[in-house]
Order: structure tokens, then sequence, then C-alpha cells
């Protein structure tokens, strides 16, 4: 007979191995890629426009790019994810219609990005005729974080305990007054993680903005929303296998730089859920 | 006079009958006492003079629940729920301060001026027997008050926005002996001003607060009386049975 | 007044609510629009089965078999990597960690799936990339190994979290019955605890493998992208979501190239949806 002892000790060894087959990596790409883009940056890196066809020069156009994006994404999908969010937390019944919204933000979830790239297209560049431009790209990029916002969104408000809303409307206030003056102000850490982790989503992304917005090479500021803009993560893949002859370590510092953001996002959120957790009062 | 003329009640949840054709009469001015084991009914019974099961998708109700002549369901349930005050079972203070924990309910009905608002939270706590302990620390957040104050502080919550009914389910049930004394010792006091139903698991204080009490058991209200006779001769069985504590 | 304004509000909220359904339906119908107009040119058993790619010569051949196996490949590739090993991880944090380390674990794993998939690609390209070429003596190791590797690791965030939390969320009643019997923690997890835990772990799957099928940039960077049915995994193949972003750019609008690469997103579209129904079914049945 075999001894299950040493059966659970190979197994256990093997569900270890596993776990640093994933986790290895992920702390090597970080160090390595911290250990080769610092060099690169410096203050004309981050403020300079890329210069000698993107050979040289900075990333600063990018960078605002970037941050137009994300901004206008934030803009279009907060509100509307916030109030689909109270919808499902607070209005919805138990019946097949709240059943098919689930089923849809899950497929929003998990739409491709590049298809959304191709919806932004033919919606937002072609039929409405705003061309490739800020607008159209943080549409596009608003309605895929959409499903992010409204799930955090939707938990935030969830675990705000239900007794809470008991007590304001037994005192004669309005749904609506509960959810604003009650429900609201307690989900607000919440919320505002999902929205975080939408935007570091948004400034990741490439394949959405690739047709929507993404200048290949365009050396300014954008002047208006209607103008197109170069971004960040479409920077970073035009560098590196597009334009010969790039230094790595340019393609290095622009990888730190859009890594650094988007983990800074990520780490804002996570600090936030963090403080929340521990501060709850209930 | 007749506060709430209740004829032929019947409440279902789902497929769960929780009243059965129950038909009471409360009294302005009294305090009914409502015993009865767990799941006898007796919350459902109280959330219905509040409208507060509508909260629930899966309620239905039969019969006719009359406040002062008009139909409960006829009125704006904003209206109705601001005339019928609510304690509930635990404390349960708004993730706000305790000056702006009794001044909820009246801001939310439309009232913004800040002396006004001062006056009715200093007023609402003195009638809860609060306005001492608190007066000095009334911005600090509502869940820095011990159990019993935490209870008190609902109720003078639940003053404040000036009810003609206060309705008590279980107020005491997580209070230790002495809160228990002090928010009875309110409870009978406001007696004068108000119309209170007091749902209770403790058979020893309807006996001390009601004046008159109603034994339920499994939906159905098997009897009403003044409290001194329920206590020493109730009519029927189950009603003596369960207050000498054979069953709960 | 009040109430007036309360009306306007809550019906704000309902087509809010509504609008991630009016979104899909919404992406949908011009995927359709635009996509339908290939097959006044092509019939679709030509545009799915089609064995060359070859969108602008004259006249432009557009089948897409060579994409399908390409991703095809890709996917099958990375599922291969990524299941046991996701799954092995899923059930290290969620049954053995001690519960430091699974705190640190679950934030590498979150981290990981913060990275833009840019990054990852380009990361692919200076550093996988030449391995694959060394380790196999191949003239370039923009193959479709290098992309499953990748598509393997990208996927494992959605592996592992679902799965540890199909794990978690079976009754603890369940595995301190097996230990108090006897068996090992090994034998209570392997008889007990996965089974239990199965349509979860086999959603996770499933997810992981939609967001593989889905990925896009990192793909397009490492896998060689050559609109060629692949005869090996150590060949370079192109799949449909790189197709799109790498042509999509160079095609005219209107023009039968156009319409062929959003009839390409249809397919995705159409994949991802039912695996998304699908993970969402068997998610509903556990619990």
């Amino acid at each position: 007979m075999r001894n299950p002892h040493r059966t659970q000790k190979i197994a256990f060894f093997f569900l270890f191995l596993a776990t640093l087959l994933i986790v290895i990596p992920v702390g090597l790409i970080v160090v390595i890629i911290i250990q080769k883009g610092l060099p690169a940056i410096n203050w004309q890196f981050l403020s300079d426009i890329p210069r000698q066809g993107m050979r040289a020069g900075g990333i600063f156009p990018a960078i605002v790019g970037t941050v137009y994006l994300v901004i206008g994404a934030i803009i279009f999908a907060l509100p509307i994810g916030l109030l689909a969010a109270i919808y499902l937390s607070e209005y919805s019944k138990d019946n097949l219609l709240t059943r098919l919204i689930k089923l849809a933000i899950v497929n929003l979830a998990g739409v491709p990005s590049v298809v959304y790239g191709l919806f932004g297209l033919a919606l937002f560049v072609v039929f409405f005729k705003f061309g490739a431009s800020i607008l159209s790209g943080s549409l596009t990029l608003g309605i895929m974080i959409l499903p992010v916002i409204i799930t955090t969104s939707r938990e935030a408000l969830e675990s705000v305990p239900y007794s809470f809303r008991e007590v304001s409307l037994s005192l004669g206030a309005s749904k609506w007054q509960t959810i604003r003056h009650i429900v609201l102000p307690n989900a607000i850490p919440g919320i505002l993680t999902g929205t975080i982790l939408g935007l570091g989503r948004a400034a990741g992304e490439t394949a959405p903005i690739l047709f929507t917005v993404a200048a290949f090479y365009l050396p300014r500021l954008p002047d208006s929303v209607f103008d197109q803009a170069m971004a960040l993560p479409y920077h970073l893949y035009v560098i590196s296998t597009q334009v010969p002859n790039v230094d790595e370590k340019v393609r290095y510092g622009t990888a730190l730089v859009l890594l650094a953001l988007v983990l800074f996002m990520n780490l804002v959120a996570i600090i936030i859920r963090y403080k929340f957790r521990k501060k709850k009062k209930w | 006079m007749v506060k709430f003329n209740i004829k032929d009640l019947n409440i279902w949840f789902g497929s769960m009958h929780a009243i059965k054709q129950v038909s009471i009469k409360i009294q302005a001015n009294e305090i009914l006492s409502v015993i009865g084991p767990s799941n006898s009914g007796k919350t459902s019974f109280l959330r219905i003079l509040n409208r507060l099961n509508d909260l629930n998708q899966n309620f239905r109700m039969t019969g006719s629940v009359k406040l002062e002549q008009e139909n409960i369901q006829s009125i704006d349930t904003e209206l109705l729920r601001k005339r019928i005050g609510m304690v509930f079972a635990l404390p349960l203070p708004l993730p706000l301060s305790i000056f702006e924990n009794v001044a909820y309910g009246v801001r939310m009905h439309g009232e913004k001026n800040k002396k006004i608002l001062g006056k009715i939270v200093e007023e609402s706590l003195k009638e809860s027997y609060l306005w001492e302990e608190v007066k000095d620390r009334l911005s600090e957040s509502a869940f820095k008050l011990s159990g019993g104050q935490q209870q008190r502080l609902c109720i003078a919550r639940t003053l404040a926005v000036q009810p003609e009914v206060i309705l008590f389910d279980e107020p005491c049930s997580g209070l230790d002996p002495i809160s228990t004394a002090k928010v009875e010792d309110a409870m009978v006091k406001l007696k004068q001003k108000y119309t209170i139903v007091l749902v209770t698991n403790n058979v020893k204080q309807a006996a001390r607060v009601g004046d008159r009490t109603a034994f339920f058991l499994s939906g159905e209200l098997i009897e009403l009386d003044k409290t001194d006779k329920i206590f020493t001769a109730p009519q029927d069985k189950r009603t003596e049975d369960y207050i000498r504590g054979k069953f709960g | 007044m009040r109430k007036f304004k309360e009306f306007i509000i809550e019906k704000l909220i309902l087509i809010c609510g509504l609008a991630s359904i009016f979104f899909v339906v919404l992406i949908f119908l011009f995927l359709l629009k635009e996509g339908l107009e290939v097959f006044k040119g092509i019939t679709p058993f030509k545009f799915l089965f089609g064995k060359s790619w070859y969108p602008i010569s004259e006249p432009p051949q557009l089948g897409i078999l060579p994409l399908i196996l390409g991703s095809l490949l890709v996917t099958v590739g990375a599922a291969i990597i990524s299941i046991p090993i996701g799954v092995g991880c899923a059930i290290y944090i969620a049954e053995i960690a001690p519960l430091k380390i699974k705190e640190t674990l679950k934030a590498g794993i979150e981290l990981l799936a913060a990275i833009p998939s840019v990054v990852l690609g380009f990361i692919g390209m200076v550093t996988l990339v030449p391995l694959v070429k060394n380790v196999f003596h191949l003239p370039t190791g923009l193959t479709a190994l290098s992309g499953s590797i990748m598509l393997a690791f990208m996927a494992m965030p959605t592996i592992v979290s679902i799965a540890e939390d199909a794990l978690y969320s079976v009754p603890k009643t369940y595995k301190e019955g097996a230990l108090a019997l006897g068996a090992t923690q090994w034998q209570t997890i392997w008889r007990v605890m996965l089974p239990a835990a199965s349509s979860g772990i086999l959603a996770a799957v499933m997810l992981g493998i939609g967001r593989v099928i889905g990925e896009t940039m990192a793909v397009m960077m490492i896998t060689g992208n050559a609109a060629v049915i692949p005869n090996s995994i150590l060949a370079p193949v192109r799949t449909l979501t790189a197709t799109i972003a790498a042509e999509m750019g160079e095609a005219v609008v209107g023009a039968e190239h156009y319409f062929a690469l959003f009839a390409i997103g249809i397919v995705l579209f159409v994949i991802s949806f039912a695996i998304n129904v699908t993970a969402d079914l068997f998610l509903h049945k556990r619990q």
C-alpha cells in the first residue's frame, strides 16, 4: 500500500512549485523593468516630446494622452456605472431582467479588448464621425471599464448593512434619501477603489485605442477632444515593434513609466480598501 | 379613541403564512404588549403597522389596517412612517454623529434651520433621558455610546420626527438589566404623549409596562386582554403555558 | 417638488441599470452592421473554412481558417500549461499556504492581473522569445509556443482567483468531516474539496481560456504573425485578435478587407459570449 503521507508530501511539493512558477516570473518582470528602465528615467524623458523618430527625446505627449483618455473614460463610465450599481443593489428585484443585466455585465467584462476597438471604430469614429480622437477613445475605454465599476460599486453598496436602510426608511425618509444620505456615503471607499481599478485598466489597454484615437507619432500635445493623441501603451507597442533601432533603454523606460502608472493606481486602491476595512464601524 | 383598527389581517411571505386572520384594535395612548415565542408572527405584525414589510419582495397581505379611519395602504409611506416611529431590536445608530442621528429624520422631512434642529435634538434627547449623558459630545460618533445609550439614542431619533405611535421591536433584547430598566422607564413616560406597541420576548417586561397584552402563537392571536388579567387569569391554556415558561 | 426630483433620479437609475444590456446589444449590432457586409462577396462557409488569408491581393482571399487554427493552437497550448499550474496554485493558496504567505501570494497574483498586456508583450519579446529560439534552435523565437507560454501566464490571475473562490466556498463541514474520518489533508483536497468545487473550477478554467482567446497585444507581439495554417507549435502563427489589431490600421473604411475584419470580430464576440454564458451557468450552479 502507498504511504498516504508520502503522497501528500509529493502533491504539496508540486502545488508549491506551481505557485512559484507564477509568482517568481511576476517578481522577475517587475524587477527587470525597474532595473533596466530606471536609467532611462530623467526629467527630460518625462517632459520632452519624442525626437528623431521616437528614438530619442521623451514621452511627454504619450503620458498626457493617456491621462486625457483615462479622465475621459471615467467621466463617462463613473456616473453610468454608479447608477447601474445603485439599480442592482437597491432597486432590482430577483427576476429575469436582473438576471439579464448581470449576464450582460459578465459579457461586457469578457468581450475581447480588440472587439471594443472595432466597436469604437464603427460607432464613434465612423458612425458618429468623431474621427480618431480622444473623444472616441475615451468613450470606447469608458464602456470597456463599465463592468469593473459596476461590479465593485455594487459590492460596496451591498456591504452597507441592510438595517441602516430599514432605519432610515422607518424614520420616513424616502428611498432615494436613504440611498443618498446613508448608503452612498458609507460605500464611497469601495466605489473609489473600483473606480481607480477601472482607471488602471483603462490606462494600460492598447487594443481599444488602436483605431479609435492613437497617433503613431504626434510630437505635440492634443488641443481638443477631437484631436488624435499618443498614448503610453500604444507608444510602447510602436517603439517595440514598429520602429527599428530604438535604444533598449527607451523601451524599458516607457514600459516602466506605464507599469508604474498602473501599479500606482492599484496601490492607491488597495490602500483605500485596507484603511476602510480597518475603520469600518459596524 | 381607537388608533389602529386591524381587521382580518393575513400575511404571507412567499408560501409562509405568517399572520392568520388577526383582528385587533389598538387604543390611543396605551402600551400594547405583544408576546409570543419566536416565529409567532409578532414582529411581522408590528412591521405591518409602518408598512416595513413592503420592503420584502415576497410579502403579500389581505385584510384592512386603518390608522384613525384611514386605510394605511392609501397613506403615502413616507408620511405614514413619519407618524409611526419604530425602535428596532438591536441598537441601530446610523453611522453619523449623535446629533445627526437624532436630526436625521427631521432633516429628511425638509427642516434645514440649524436652530430649530438643535432645539428638536435637545428636546428629543431629554425625552429619552439621554441628554445629560451626551450633551457635551453631540458631534461624536454614535457608535461610541454604550449599548443602552445607543438604544435610547434610537428612541430619541424616533421621537424627533414627532410620531403619533411608536413601535418597539424587542427593544431590550441586547441590553443589560440596568439599561433595560432605563429604556422601560422611558417607555412608560412616553405613554402620555404616544401610543406604544411593544413586541417583546421578555414576558416579565410585558407584565411591567403593558396596559394590555396580546399573545401570538404560530401567526394566530390567541388572547388579548388587560395585562394583569392575562398574567393572573388567562383564558386560554396555551397562554398560561407560555407565561409560566412551559414553552418559548 | 422633491418627489418630482426623486422620480427623475429613479428613472435615471433604471436607465443606467439597463445600460449594460444596451451596450452589449449595441456592440453586437455594430459588429453585425459592418461585418455582415463581407458576406455579399463570400459565403460564410468559405469565410470560416477558406484556407488562405490574403486580404490585399486582387481579388482578396478572405478565408480565416489559418487564423482560427492559429488562435486554437495558441489557446490549446496555453490551456495545457495554465490549467494544472493555475489550479495547483489555487489549491496551494486556498488550502495549504500559511495565512501570512497567502496574502502575499494573492497580492502577487493581483499584481500580475494589473500589468498591462503590452508590457507583458514587450517583456515576452525581450526575454521569452530569445529563450524559445535558443532552446529549440529555431530561426525565430516568434512562435505559437512563445504565445502559449505568455498567454498561459496571462490567464493565471483569472484561473487562480476564481478557482480559489470556488475552493473557499466549499462548506467547512465537508473538510472537517473528511479530516475527522482520518483522511490526510491531501486526500481531503483530492477526494472532497476538488469534486465539491469542480463546477467553480471549471468556470475558472473557462474564463481563463476566454481571456486567452481575447488577448491581443501580447500575442501580436510574440507569435510572429504569419497567417498560414500552422504545422507545428514551433512555427509562427497569427491569431484572430492579432489579425484585427494588425490590419485594421491599413484597411480602408468600407472596403471588403475592413468588413472582413469586423466579421472576425463577430466570431470573437460569439466565442466570448458562449464562454461567458457557460461559465456563468457553472458559477451559478455552485451557489
